[in-house]
């Protein structure tokens, strides 16, 4: 983890520019650059696979050779994490597709679909919106079983009534805006400028909200993880490896503190990519 | 004794009385200069501005957005904001330094001894407090009266501006008035405490022009009690009417100042004569009025004849809106017009008028609920949008905010593009080739095309969306105010730019305007509106010589005059 905090090296000489540096996004970068390696090629970074238990040394603390220290097995959960991030990494990108995509489908419809589609559609949206998303994704699992695609799911659908009604209200503010009726002016088709403005401008804001959607998604699997309706220990995904660290919390707390800042530590790199993403693409326009 | 032999000796007067102890000027600057602090470095707004203001006098400060204008006024009561830098040689209120004053003094000072008006009294005002408590906060922090004492003020206060039923109004909130009262209550809550300086920051410019003749009215006769009043202005009618001396100001420099009449009437700069020649009025038809427009209006075809083929015909036009609560208002009440080919028919009239909704159905963009409108003989109203489709063509718009008629992602290429159609210009090097002329045609250089619309300054800007309007050879532009939104030396250019285009094309316009001297500048035919009825209409001539409807002639008499040989009469 040290290496996502370390900054490019600094020139002392102009110290106003160094400040106005986003280093915030470097550190961002730096970080996936490591998520993204230990979702890819775990092996690269573990000291040990991820099950690999040793029974001689249960539950130590961090130390030189156990990072993260050891779980009540022997297995290192540095490892373990390392293991992990392919799983908790696909729950939230999956996640975050399946309420986007979710979103963007009804929002569309609700904004933009005849009389009877857009009061449904509007209902639907309020009602579900309403309706606690814990709740939801509990109900989901409920009826199709702990899987990591159930986990998708359901961390996707409960999600994705507050992106659609984002949505719906950036394509009725195209809708209403200036240029498409300056397009109007033109004598331009409805599918034309459906697909010129209406369409392009109001989901270019959903790139950014993607990636901000993707922490927030991760930090949903893993608290269902938690409650033991996700991905059941010994699986190394992170809401699962504070799940199995529970019982352990007065010996052993490093077992479920550090998933726990690995999951903060994902949730604020997605969070920070995603608002410089934000507002590159406004900065954008100008 | 001429008018400059006049102002000689009112001068001579008044370095007299500068002379005398107990006579110098209320308000002295001299060598004032700001600068703001900016992640670049300090950056100059206002260079070694120098004016006296003395008892009943009132000196304005003129220039077009951007020029200090405003900097230079907020300067001089500690207003200038966070990082500035303000210098000055001098800087004497009531013959003590103010320059070094802390804050809190000034707190003192401003609203007893200066009092300020800004120019939208909507968000100057706090939008939760009744109007009356806004005013009577001003007078309980200066200790004046009890409770009691400053209500019974606060009343004959909005009395004394004006404001009719002022107990019942103090009560209200800033939301619940018009405009024209807001201002009105802005006014008096500045002139609260008698200061007897005052500082108007374009105190009328959100406002129609029969209000704003009375607001005018108000500081005239407040400048009548002796009162000293800034007037900071970009229009130079509005600064005609009240000004004694004038600051011509130009990138945070004073261009040319002087006594009004002499300055107004014979400038000596040439910057001044071209902001004052950019004014439109009835007087100024047929010619240009920016240095560009003259060789531009030379290189035209002479003006066509107006012909008497119908472009557009409008009969009974109605149109009704829902109130949030419910109840109906009729924005336009059986309205007819027609509009001839190479014509230009104006609709003037004020906020509310109704004026901009006609042109939105002549537009087909909003639905009449009856009457009918017909294109080129064509049916135009009431049909369906895809039967209106080919018809478009002929037809286009140009409206007072450019920037947000274009789609934010696309440059200026991108939008011209778009506008182009596509069975007209096939090839790319066919619609490139246009683009280029359209670029010709509205006097933009073709680097403005990767350009973004919001890197545009607003006169480029508006040139980019006459482009887009002429883009499919139209018969037809509704030009909803326009220029509105302009500053008077670009205004007068896209006038002229409007007018050749005119010419050259024959062009029929569709001109909506608040503004009554770019309307008899331009038109051939004036419709006047009032409450979604046209009172009257006729040809500028008749409407500005001969006004047959009180309203008409109410709406004539509002407008300042700005012919600077009354003026000089005036000081004679």
């Amino acid at each position: 983890m040290t290496a996502t905090a370390a900054p490019p090296a600094a020139r002392p000489t102009a110290p106003a520019r160094l400040r106005r540096q986003p280093w915030d996004l470097y550190a961002a970068l730096a970080a996936t650059a490591v998520f993204a390696l230990a979702a890819l090629w775990p092996d690269l970074l573990a000291t040990q696979g991820a099950f690999t238990m040793d029974l001689a040394n249960t539950l130590q603390p961090p130390s030189a050779a156990h990072w993260f220290g050891t779980d009540e097995a022997g297995r290192d959960l540095y490892s373990r994490v390392i293991h992990g991030t392919a799983a908790s990494l696909g729950i939230g990108i999956g996640a975050a597709a399946v309420s986007l995509t979710l979103a963007a489908v009804l929002g569309a419809l609700a904004a933009l679909g005849n009389r009877a589609t857009s009061a449904s559609v509007g209902w639907l949206l309020e009602v579900a919106f309403a309706f606690p998303a814990l709740l939801l994704s509990l109900l989901l699992i409920a009826v199709l079983g702990p899987s990591i695609l159930t986990l998708i799911l359901a961390v996707g659908i409960g999600t994705a009534p507050g992106y659609a009604r984002m949505v719906r209200g950036q394509i009725l503010g195209a809708k209403d805006s200036p240029y498409v009726e300056a397009a109007i002016a033109l004598g331009h088709s409805r599918g034309r400028i459906l697909r010129q403005h209406i369409l392009p401008n109001s989901l270019r804001p959903l790139v950014a909200v993607f990636a901000l959607s993707i922490g927030q998604s991760i930090v949903w699997a893993s608290s269902l993880s938690f409650l033991g309706l996700g991905i059941a220990p010994p699986a190394p995904e992170w809401g699962a490896l504070l799940d199995a660290g529970r019982p352990y919390i007065t010996v052993a707390g490093w077992l479920t503190v550090i998933p726990g800042v690995v999951i903060v530590l994902l949730a604020l790199t997605t969070t920070t990519l995603g608002r410089h993403l934000q507002s590159f693409l406004e900065k954008g326009e100008k | 004794m001429t008018t400059i032999e006049t102002e000689v000796a009112r001068r001579d007067l008044a370095s007299e009385i500068d002379g005398l102890p107990g006579f110098r000027p209320r308000l002295s600057v001299e060598g004032l200069s700001v600068g703001f602090a900016t992640s670049e470095g300090h950056r100059p707004i206002v260079h070694d501005v120098s004016f006296d203001l003395h008892p009943g006098q009132c000196v304005a400060i003129v220039g077009e957005s951007g020029s200090g204008k405003s900097v230079t006024a907020r300067s001089i009561v500690g207003l200038a904001g966070r990082g500035a830098r303000v210098e000055a040689e001098a800087i004497t209120l009531h013959g003590r330094d103010v320059r070094t004053l802390s804050p809190r003094r000034w707190r003192d000072i401003r609203g007893r001894e200066v009092g300020f008006i800004l120019q939208d009294a909507l968000v100057s005002l706090d939008p939760l407090r009744p109007v009356g408590a806004e005013i009577a906060e001003g007078l309980r922090l200066h200790g004046w009266g009890d409770r009691r004492a400053r209500g019974k003020r606060v009343v004959e206060l909005l009395a004394s501006v004006g404001v009719p039923n002022p107990e019942h109004r103090a009560r209200q909130r800033p939301d619940q008035l018009s405009g024209g009262l807001r201002q009105r209550a802005l006014i008096a809550s500045a002139l609260a405490l008698d200061p007897d300086v005052v500082i108007a920051d374009e105190p009328t410019t959100a406002l129609d022009v029969t209000v704003q003749a009375q607001v005018l009215e108000l500081l005239e006769a407040s400048k009548r009690r002796g009162a000293s009043i800034i007037l900071i202005s970009h229009d130079l009618s509005v600064v005609a009417q009240l000004a004694d001396h004038v600051l011509v100001m130009r990138n945070g420099r004073v261009v040319e100042q002087g006594a009004a009449a002499q300055l107004l009437g014979s400038p000596r700069e040439e910057y001044t004569k071209a902001l004052i020649a950019a004014v439109p009025s009835e007087d100024t038809r047929g010619a240009a009025l920016s240095p560009g427009g003259r060789r531009l209006l030379a290189d035209a075809p002479p003006a066509p004849e107006v012909l008497d083929e119908v472009v557009i015909e409008a009969r009974d036009l109605v149109r009704r809106f829902r109130a949030p609560d419910g109840s109906a208002t009729t924005a336009v009440g059986g309205v007819s017009f027609d509009l001839h080919r190479g014509e230009t028919l104006g609709i003037v009239g004020e906020s509310g008028s109704g004026k901009s909704t006609t042109g939105r159905i002549a537009l087909a963009l909003e639905r009449a609920d009856a009457g009918t409108v017909t294109l080129l003989g064509k049916p135009w109203s009431g049909v369906p949008e895809s039967e209106r489709r080919a018809l478009r063509s002929r037809i286009s718009v140009v409206s007072q905010d450019p920037l947000s008629s274009f789609d934010p992602r696309w440059n200026v290429e991108r939008i011209l593009l778009d506008a182009l159609p596509r069975q007209a210009f096939p090839t790319a090097a066919a619609r490139a080739e246009r683009i280029r002329a359209l670029l010709d045609q509205v006097g933009l250089a073709h680097a403005v095309l990767r350009r973004f619309p919001l890197r545009l300054s607003g006169g480029q800007r508006q040139r980019v969306a006459i482009a887009r309007a002429l883009a499919e050879a139209p018969d037809i532009i509704v030009l909803d105010e326009a220029v509105s939104a302009l500053d008077v030396t670009i205004q007068a250019q896209i006038l002229d730019l409007l007018v050749a285009l005119q010419r050259r094309l024959g062009l029929s316009y569709l001109f909506i305007s608040h503004d009554l001297g770019v309307i008899a500048h331009l038109c051939h035919r004036v419709l006047v509106m009032k409450d979604g009825v046209v009172v009257e209409s006729g040809t500028p001539d008749e409407i500005f010589h001969r006004p047959q409807q009180p309203y008409t002639r109410q709406l004539i008499d509002s407008i300042p005059a700005f012919e600077p040989n009354r003026i000089q009469e005036k000081t004679a």
